[in-house]
């Protein structure tokens, strides 16, 4: 089993209520599209922070990335709103 | 080319960094400097502050990936880009972009795409703190915009 470490941001961290965890997820979970799926049914956070799946973005170890981006190899996902930097 | 990246809690000195960037050397014939400030307003309501999260290693690599693409588009001699985390009052800094080259056009277009990008790419998000509370700030449609043109012509920028 691999363990993925996970970071959350700004209101998608506030609904979850942590800033980042680590998790095993099933190895049918193979896509960032498919771990959003996957978290969204692990309760009711996480359903509030997912319920709107496109406009969450993502990033697989601190690059972007889209929801049919692949998970394999990747250590650390990250999960957060549209960017409003600068 | 030089490149100075930066994510501070800590505000900056524009005109220094801006002065920085040419000294000591004879090639740089044009320096734009962008300082991006808090208004003390938004959608018409005041504000107390505002408080910028970033995601703290992602933000670093995001930014020196658009100075990298900055540098491939435009013969640039220097780079500055300074971003602040943390809270903010209005009046105060919150991101500079320097950017130097020997004329002033690839000058003003290198800042110009350097911060369309930093406002829809880096991983910062602003939150408003106001007499109503605090809320996060939504993207806008028109900083994706401001954004996606740089993608449509960069097929024209590389054949000019």
């Amino acid at each position: 089993m691999r363990t993925l470490r996970l970071v959350y941001f700004a209101w998608v961290r506030e609904r979850i209520g942590k800033a980042e965890e680590e998790v095993v997820p099933p190895a049918s979970v193979g896509t960032v599209g498919d771990l959003m799926r996957w978290l969204a049914q692990r309760g009711e956070e996480y359903a509030h922070a997912f319920e709107n799946p496109r406009v969450i973005r993502a990033a697989v170890d601190r690059s972007h990335a889209r929801p049919d981006a692949t998970i394999a190899g990747a250590r650390e996902i990250a999960f957060f709103p549209p960017m409003t930097g600068g | 080319m030089t490149t100075t990246i930066r994510l501070q809690r800590e505000t900056f000195d524009a005109g220094a960094e801006a002065a920085a960037i040419a000294r000591g050397r004879t090639d740089v014939g044009a320096v734009v400097a962008f300082t991006g400030i808090c208004r003390g307003e938004e959608d018409g309501q005041p504000i107390a502050a505002l408080t910028l999260e970033h995601y703290p290693g992602m933000a670093e690599a995001e930014i020196a990936r658009h100075v990298a693409e900055a540098q491939r588009r435009w013969p640039l001699l220097g780079v500055t880009v300074i971003h602040r985390f943390g809270r903010i009052e209005p009046g105060d800094n919150i991101v500079l972009v320097v950017t130097a080259s020997s004329h002033r056009q690839a000058a003003f277009a290198a800042a110009e795409f350097l911060m369309d990008y930093l406002k829809t790419r880096a991983p910062f998000w602003k939150q408003v703190e106001s007499a109503a509370g605090t809320v996060w700030v939504a993207a806008k449609e028109t900083d994706d915009a401001a954004a996606e043109r740089w993608t449509k012509s960069a097929g024209r920028e590389a054949a000019e």
